[in-house]
């Protein structure tokens, strides 16, 4: 039962590289900026996948914590990223003023 | 008899996952704008990854005994926080004014901000002639 749960697993590693691949392309050649950080955001999440399927693959459960981590530097990133595109500035210290 | 029923809901969860991953990816690469490209890019790869993550986490629970609660984590603020990101970059992106497809008819946001032109059926209905007309034009 193992060895068909190995294959399963070593089939979806090929897939999810297959995509990270694609997601590469459109990071490259995306018209605008914003095309590229949404991309780069699915690569985050789909790297957190691909790291969850290597940690079957080592049999080990040392890199689970690693997941988390990339999910919440990718999120962070993200929100950043769209502060920044929008106004030019990540953190506002006067919210009230509307220009 | 269990193992055969845990390996199989395993299976299944890490199957569905590269498939919505695969959607994902098919969509980022073939959709024409940056509004469609987010509707691909967060709602189909975060289920997959979800998808992906509870089967790791039920391998995990079954061969290992080992309850992971950091999976579980993970895939809750998973959950959370890829709407919010996504929600971000289009509001970005349309305070950036990046065009939308040209077959576009109908975009809300722009009418409740500027206010102007109060979109009824026969203006949406026009518009779609006029789209369709363009269409085959080109």
């Amino acid at each position: 039962m193992i060895g068909f749960l190995n294959i399963i697993v070593i089939i979806c590693i090929i897939v999810f590289a297959l995509s990270m691949l694609g997601m590469v392309y459109r990071v490259i050649k995306g018209p605008t900026l914003h095309d590229r950080v949404i991309t780069l955001d699915a690569f985050g999440v789909t790297l957190m996948g691909m790291m969850s399927l290597v940690s079957i693959v080592l049999d080990t459960t040392y890199l689970l914590s690693v997941i988390m981590l990339i999910g919440m530097i990718g999120f962070i990133g993200t929100v950043g990223f769209a502060k920044f595109l929008e106004k030019g500035v990540i953190i506002e210290n006067d919210r009230d003023n509307n220009s | 008899m269990i193992e055969i029923i845990i390996v199989s809901i395993a299976t299944l969860l890490l199957i569905g996952g590269a498939f919505f991953t695969a959607i994902a990816a098919i969509g980022v690469i073939r959709l024409p704008d940056t509004y469609t490209r987010l509707h691909a890019a967060s709602k189909s790869s975060t289920l997959g990854v979800g998808m992906t993550l509870l089967g790791v986490f039920t391998y995990f629970a079954y061969f290992h005994a080992e309850i992971d609660s950091q999976l579980l984590l993970a895939i809750i603020f998973l959950f959370v926080s890829s709407p919010v990101g996504a929600h971000m970059i289009a509001r970005s992106a349309f305070h950036s004014d990046v065009e939308p497809y040209k077959l576009t008819i109908l975009n809300e946001l722009k009418r409740d901000e500027t206010g102007s032109e109060i979109e009824t059926e026969e203006s949406v209905r026009l518009k779609i002639e006029r789209s369709k007309d363009k269409e085959l034009d080109d």
